[in-house]
């Protein structure tokens, strides 16, 4: 077969897996961990150890009435689910999965195209889908739906700022934007982004947990506040648009992630001779497990924070976000131009970052330490009676 | 420093409303202004937010019609009414014991103290002794309803924040605290635990260990419980500041309970007017200055030690002997007017009543706290955020069945 050919196979295999992972693995996933994290049993009962409960929602969301309000304004209700989900599935064109594999005699690349522009791709196609919210939000003729619309306008506004800004100092170390030759470079440099861009990789992830709208900033739906939000008036398969959206966003945010700050397919320790038994693990897994990862973070943040306010996030953009990022590029570009060869920076940015981290770490424990002292200390009893 | 906010807000809409009218009335003189309102890119349009009755944060059925320009509230009014079962009226045409059931459906999820007050207001009515075992007794099960009843107010008004986790641990020792109820009186929630001079039930055997072993757990339980909200940014950033009320205004609309308290009043009627046993006991009345959301939600937190606290003294002194006092087999009070009120996990709670002299009272009144407490939140409300109003909802700690009645 020609490498044509196996493109269409790869473009079916995407749209066909993914939402298929993100029903039966990921929110399973989620609300196994969720159940676990907060000592109850989650769903146990559809299949062995609950297994089978994507068909089992599957099924109801497909059998469901689908209702548009009367008074919605029908063309754009139909149209933002769609608008929510095509962008996130178009996205995933460019992520590089693994490196390509032999099959039979052609070498099949494990991503379905290597665009010299991949990462202004990704940034453009993803920032469609939020249109998919912002509509919806609108067209339902809901005050909540609207409301949670323009939580979603404004955070969009907010973050895609930081976010483009923090790749920007990544682009500085590979000086490429496709994807594909960010991993090549950083398997080259042996060091992973996520080392001399410890500031943007926070950056980045912060916007992208905003970006696709899961706590601490799910404002656009705030069960406790829009009662769901963008999404109250809608139902059944639409409404599974919305939440396969969200979740592929969630797994795009995580790809992206992966690829650009830890060297996407890449083992770890590649020349640590003890580690080199991380060798048999082909590529591919590395690179699941490593979006796993990611989204357990995702599942763990949302059983961990409470919900930030719709002006303390824009606040969080733009007073703090958006400044570090500036901040950050000018000190990469330093640091790449002020020493000799590629590397040579890189990596004693990594090690100032990483002096910096730790030093900020044990220091908010400090701190934490002594505000829970003097809380105590004010508070006006001995605890034992 | 909030307070100045609100204000300043405050300040700023009546500009803005006054900029307006002149505005519009200056084209009405003109007559450019087709309508009242002349549209431009920057105009702001007020948008009327039907804010419940079926909303996931009203805490049952409570109704706010909110004027909101964009996020911001510009006035909340609370519609209350859907939760009305005209329980005041059912006092009257049933005899006194007949009352006490319909007392547990006022706060539901405390009814012990609800019992409590409504047998204290009746038994100061008959001037009946209660024996010293049935005073520990209702003591320490009012001071398990204040356990559970916060536990749901943290759990609630976790969740309301955004914080889904704290809501589990909660109700995970709730749960405990009903099984100790429904081992003492065989329900959960309507206990109908009291009755008129004493008590319907002894102890049954093993019941105390079972409470003292809950009761150890218990600290550690709550630090789970401050490690998840209490330093954390985001929940700091959500309360502080927000919903700021001060001790004077709290006197002024007769607020009571932890609202009260977090403002910077010791005022607790276990303290201010003791009742049962409460003099005996050595137990502090949490307080905090800022009166903002956070200090309510600190207060409440101790107040919960303070409770572990007491029921561990109410333990140690418990001593065999009688549950009931004398009271007569009809109760049939003079014809007096008493007011008998206790410290309920919301505040002050209150029985007025008004005997004829027959075996049903003529009258009886009910002082709730959460109703009271409502007032407020239209006030608290002014200048926040939507985000805001939820948070201030969970801080009043309101139950609709006693706001209603």
């Amino acid at each position: 077969m020609s490498a044509d050919v196996w493109t269409y196979v790869k473009v079916v295999l995407l749209v066909a897996t993914v939402p298929a992972i993100v029903g039966f693995v990921i929110v399973l996933a989620e609300r196994r961990i969720m159940a676990f994290m907060q000592v109850r049993l989650g769903p146990n009962r559809v299949g062995p150890q609950g297994t089978l409960q994507g068909l089992a929602d599957l099924v109801k969301l497909v059998t469901k009435e689908d209702i548009t309000p009367a008074k919605a304004e029908k063309a754009v209700h139909f149209l933002a689910p769609v608008l929510a989900v095509i962008p996130a599935l178009t996205a995933l064109a460019v992520i590089p999965f693994g490196p390509p594999v032999r099959i039979g005699k052609t070498m099949v690349p494990l991503w379905v195209a290597d665009v010299n522009i991949g990462l202004l791709f990704l940034l453009a196609v993803t920032s469609i889908g939020v249109y998919g919210i912002i509509l919806g939000g609108w067209s339902s003729n809901n005050k909540y739906s609207l409301l949670g619309g323009l939580r979603s306008a404004a955070q969009l506004v907010s973050y895609e700022v930081p976010m483009g800004l923090s790749l920007v100092s990544v682009l500085l170390m590979t000086r490429s934007l496709s994807l594909v030759a960010i991993v090549r470079r950083q398997e080259a440099m042996e060091l992973w982004f996520i080392f001399p861009g410890l500031v943007a990789f926070f950056i980045y992830f912060v916007s992208g947990v905003a970006e696709s709208n899961r706590n601490p900033f799910d404002l656009p739906e705030a069960e406790s506040e829009l009662v769901s939000g963008f999404n109250t008036e809608y139902s059944g398969v639409k409404f599974a648009f919305f939440f396969l959206g969200e979740y592929t966003a969630m797994i795009i945010i995580s790809c992206v992630a992966v690829t650009v700050f830890l060297g996407g397919w890449l083992q770890p320790f590649p020349n640590v001779a003890a580690l080199k038994f991380l060798g048999i693990v082909p590529p591919f897994v590395w690179f699941l497990g490593k979006v796993g990862a990611f989204i357990f973070c995702y599942i763990w943040f949302r059983s961990t924070f409470p919900r930030y306010r719709f002006d303390q996030l824009m606040a969080l953009g733009w007073k703090w976000l958006i400044p570090m990022a500036l901040a950050n590029i000018v000190v990469v570009a330093f640091a790449i131009l002020l020493t000799p060869g590629r590397t040579t920076g890189l990596v004693w940015l990594a090690w100032i970052f990483g002096g910096l981290f730790v030093a900020m770490f044990l220091l908010s424990k400090l701190r934490q330490k002594l505000t829970r002292r003097e809380r105590l200390a004010a508070e006006p009893h001995p605890v034992e009676g | 420093m909030t307070d100045e906010k609100i204000s300043q807000a405050e300040k700023d809409e009546a500009a803005y409303f006054a900029e307006r009218a002149q505005a519009g009335a200056a084209a009405a003189r003109s007559g450019t202004a087709a309508s009242p309102e002349a549209h431009t890119l920057f105009d702001v349009q007020e948008m009327e937010l039907n804010f419940g009755p079926q909303h996931p944060s009203t805490h049952g059925v409570l109704r706010l019609v909110l004027k909101v320009d964009g996020e911001k509230i510009l006035e909340a009014k609370p519609d209350i009414g859907y939760l009305h079962r005209g329980t005041e009226k059912l006092f009257e045409t049933e005899t006194y014991p007949m009352g006490i059931p319909h007392t547990d459906r006022l706060d539901y999820v405390a009814a012990a103290t609800n019992n409590h007050a409504f047998c204290l207001a009746v038994e100061k009515l008959l001037g009946v002794e209660i024996p010293r075992r049935a005073q520990l007794i209702r003591v320490i099960l009012d001071e398990l309803q204040r356990l559970s009843s916060h536990l749901v107010w943290l759990g609630t008004s976790g969740i309301d924040l955004g914080a889904v986790t704290p809501f589990w641990y909660a109700f995970r020792e709730r749960e405990q605290i009903l099984d100790f109820f429904e081992e003492y009186c065989g329900a959960r929630l309507t206990l109908n635990c009291m009755r008129i001079g004493g008590l319907p039930f002894d102890l049954t055997a093993g019941w105390t260990e079972r409470v003292s072993e809950f009761l150890a757990d218990l600290p550690a339980r709550i630090d789970d419980y401050e490690q998840l909200l209490t330093d954390n940014r985001i929940w700091k950033k959500r309360t502080v500041g927000v919903g700021v009320i001060s001790a004077e205004e709290c006197v002024e609309w007769g607020l009571t309970g932890p609202i009260i308290r977090g403002s910077g009043l010791a005022w607790d009627l276990r303290r201010a007017q003791p009742y049962e046993c409460y003099e005996e006991l050595d137990f502090v009345v949490p307080t905090r200055q800022n009166g903002d959301t956070y200090d309510r939600y600190i207060v409440r937190v101790q107040e919960m030690r303070q409770s572990a606290r007491i029921l561990r003294q109410c333990l140690e002194k418990l001593e065999p002997g009688e549950i009931r006092g004398k009271v007569p087999r009809v109760i049939k009070p003079p014809a007096e007017e008493v007011y008998a009120s206790i410290e309920s996990p919301k505040g002050e709670l209150g029985f007025y009543c008004v005997s004829n002299g027959t075996n049903k009272p003529y009258r009886m009144h009910v002082r709730p706290p959460s109703f009271i407490n409502l007032q407020a939140l239209p006030r608290l409300a002014k200048g926040h955020l939507v985000s805001d109003l939820v948070a201030l909802i969970g801080t009043i700690d309101i139950v609709l069945g006693e706001v209603d009645r």
